[in-house]
């Protein structure tokens, strides 16, 4: 009996802890989470901060000049007597070459993530995806260095022929798919078989051959342009794109994963093929993760400075026609980055508190467009959650 | 020994101007050999110059054009009256590629194509491509002497304007640009660019030593107050024969 007892309370004591050791575990777990409260609320905090230490700077502008110039205006002498800070220009430029950056890099960087997490072999894909990461590893002021010295030239001496084959390869496989397409769309409704395939063919013939004289007449108009200046909106949206690749494919990649291995069985349980897998059923279901992955990039295209600083020729003007992507263009970050040193912060002159109202604006059209890649992810994942 | 003395005496900051930069740094090695005292030297344009003379945070401030009467007047603010020392002359050369034909220009001429009513080179002599124009940021000495000296003041150079940030980026533009034009300090010309008469007067050190060439501006060293001790000594280098030599050999032209 006594044994027993003695037994019991042995094991009960092994589960009985002391007041002082309970009020311990207590303090350190509310030290614990206090601490991580502090850092995470210090980053908040900081945001909060950059928010209003720039915002402070950039009224000062607007009290000065008002909203109309900035905003309407495409006169940028700031250095003038009287100067004249009209920023129209160079907000379009940084539109210019953040679309023409657009552009390049979201269909490649798509079809580059669902290459990777769809068709290559796993194997393969181990290494192509460190791959196109590191060029996100790479400093922006090599890209810089890069465009101004390697592609600027190249541009000027061989621009005509290298747009040339860039349209032909870009261009042939689609217009030769869009053909093929049309000619099936066109001739599907001919009841009689053998009828309607020789009108298939017929037709295949002559959007080919439309499709040729297009590929062709634009090609050999490209051909011809002679680019004046390297450092151009054309220049800096390439090596934009190619920053904001790794971005794209990487996320994007993580949508497509995300999709899971039951939807693509399911789809193929059905009796679709790959191709059917992909677009019908796995791209819809991590679309709105690869828009979230594209805005990601679109933000590193509108916030990149060294790059455009380097290679965009930084003249504030509307390009003439207005869609001319072969001549140089300024941007507001290369703007702030260039004319800091001769701001005057002792005197607050609106020369300086202009360079902070750029800033305002990069800030809030980049945290509008976090916010709703930031909605996007959410919804999506409550999609695929079935709720 | 030597520590002990470097401690001593405070250390010659220069900053400023990236056309005198290369003077600036031949006195400083040549300096720091001779009396053993620190000189640095750093090159963030006249303007920048100007401002870390004006905050105290240089000893001289290397400029390649006058202080403006608002830089003066803020440094006398602070206290102090900026003194200038010229220490030599540069000439700012026009460049175009060496392949364009075209080797002289009016300065009529220049100023039209900067002010963007000449665009295209068919119109002053040459191929018919339009021309690309390359000038400096807005805190660069040698763009403000430029247009003091060509374009005339208040006359805004065109938006088309293409900016780089250095003389030796402009040189780099400039020689890979079949259509470009851009002007340097004299002291930066050499083969890979061509520079074009203005004014009938083809810039050399000879044509801008007896101001037959139009295009020509005093490079200064700006001092806060008169110096004394080894600022002084070192102003006062461009006068002596070594330092003749050092800006000679920098292709600049001596007093």
């Amino acid at each position: 009996m006594a044994e027993e007892r003695k037994a019991g309370n042995a094991e009960k004591s092994a589960f009985v802890v002391s007041a002082r050791k309970r009020l311990m575990q207590k303090g350190s777990k509310a030290a614990g989470e206090f601490l991580l409260l502090a850092i995470a609320s210090f980053v908040a905090v900081v945001v909060l901060f950059i928010f209003y230490f720039v915002a402070r700077d950039a009224v000062p502008f607007f009290e000065l000049r008002g909203f109309r110039e900035f905003f309407t205006s495409t006169d940028w002498y700031p250095a003038d007597d009287p100067p004249t800070f009209g920023a129209l220009s160079i907000i379009y430029g940084s539109l210019m070459v953040t679309l023409g950056s657009t552009l390049i890099a979201v269909p490649m960087g798509i079809v580059a993530a669902i290459c990777l997490s769809d068709i290559l072999p796993f194997s393969v894909r181990q290494y192509a995806k460190p791959v196109i990461e590191m060029l996100a590893a790479i400093p922006s002021v090599a890209y810089g260095f890069f465009a101004l010295v390697v592609l600027a030239p190249l541009l000027q001496d061989h621009g005509g022929p290298i747009l040339k084959w860039a349209w032909w390869i870009i261009a042939g496989p689609f217009l030769m798919l869009l053909v093929v397409v049309l000619a099936d769309i066109s001739s599907a409704r001919v009841e009689n078989q053998s009828f309607r395939e020789r009108m298939n063919l017929v037709l295949t013939l002559v959007f080919g051959g439309l499709a040729l004289g297009l590929l062709y007449f634009v090609g050999s108009f490209l051909g011809e342009l002679q680019i004046m200046s390297g450092t151009n909106a054309l220049n800096v949206s390439l090596i934009l794109s190619f920053m904001a690749l790794p971005t794209i494919v990487s996320v994007s990649e993580d949508a497509l994963q995300a999709v899971g291995r039951d939807l693509r069985e399911g789809s193929y349980a059905l009796g679709a093929t790959r191709a059917e897998t992909i677009v019908k059923t796995i791209l819809p279901a991590a679309s709105s993760g690869i828009l979230a992955a594209s805005i990601l990039g679109i933000m590193r295209a509108l916030g990149e400075t060294m790059v455009v600083w380097m290679a965009s020729g930084n003249s504030a003007h509307l390009p003439e026609p207005w869609y001319n992507y072969l001549e140089s263009v300024r941007t507001l970050t290369a703007t702030i980055a260039g004319d800091m040193g001769e701001a005057d912060q002792v005197t607050g002159s609106a020369r300086y508190h202009v360079l902070f109202a750029m800033g305002l604006l990069l800030l809030g059209v980049s945290f509008i467009c976090n916010l709703i890649s930031e909605r996007i992810v959410v919804r999506q994942r409550k999609i695929l959650s079935g709720r | 020994m030597l520590p002990a003395a470097r401690a001593a005496v405070p250390a010659i900051a220069l900053d400023g101007s990236t056309t005198v930069g290369p003077i600036a740094k031949s006195f400083a090695a040549y300096f720091m050999k001779k009396y053993g005292v620190p000189v640095t030297v750093s090159e963030s344009g006249s303007g920048n110059g100007a401002k870390s003379l004006i905050n105290g945070s240089c000893t001289i401030a290397t400029m390649s054009r006058a202080m403006k009467d608002k830089e003066s007047a803020a440094a006398r603010k602070k206290g102090f009256e900026p003194v200038s020392h010229v220490i030599a002359l540069d000439g700012l050369a026009i460049v175009v590629y060496p392949g364009n034909p075209v080797s002289s220009l009016s300065r009529a001429q220049i100023s039209a194509i900067y002010r963007g009513t000449i665009r295209n080179w068919r119109q002053v002599g040459g191929p018919d491509v339009p021309i690309v124009v390359i000038q400096r940021e807005s805190n660069s000495g040698t763009q403000e002497a430029f247009k003091n000296l060509v374009i005339g003041k208040g006359v805004p150079i065109s938006g088309r304007a293409e900016t780089q940030s250095s003389n030796g980026a402009v040189k780099n533009r400039v020689s890979a640009t079949p259509s470009a034009i851009g002007f340097l300090g004299l002291g930066y010309l050499d083969q890979s660019v061509k520079a074009v008469a203005v004014d009938g007067v083809v810039p050399s050190v000879k044509t801008v030593k007896n101001h037959t060439y139009p295009v020509t501006r005093p490079l200064f060293f700006y001092t806060a107050g008169q110096p004394s001790g080894y600022v002084q000594k070192f102003v006062e280098l461009s006068d002596t024969a070594e330092g003749r030599e050092i800006i000679k050999e920098l292709g600049f032209i001596s007093l």
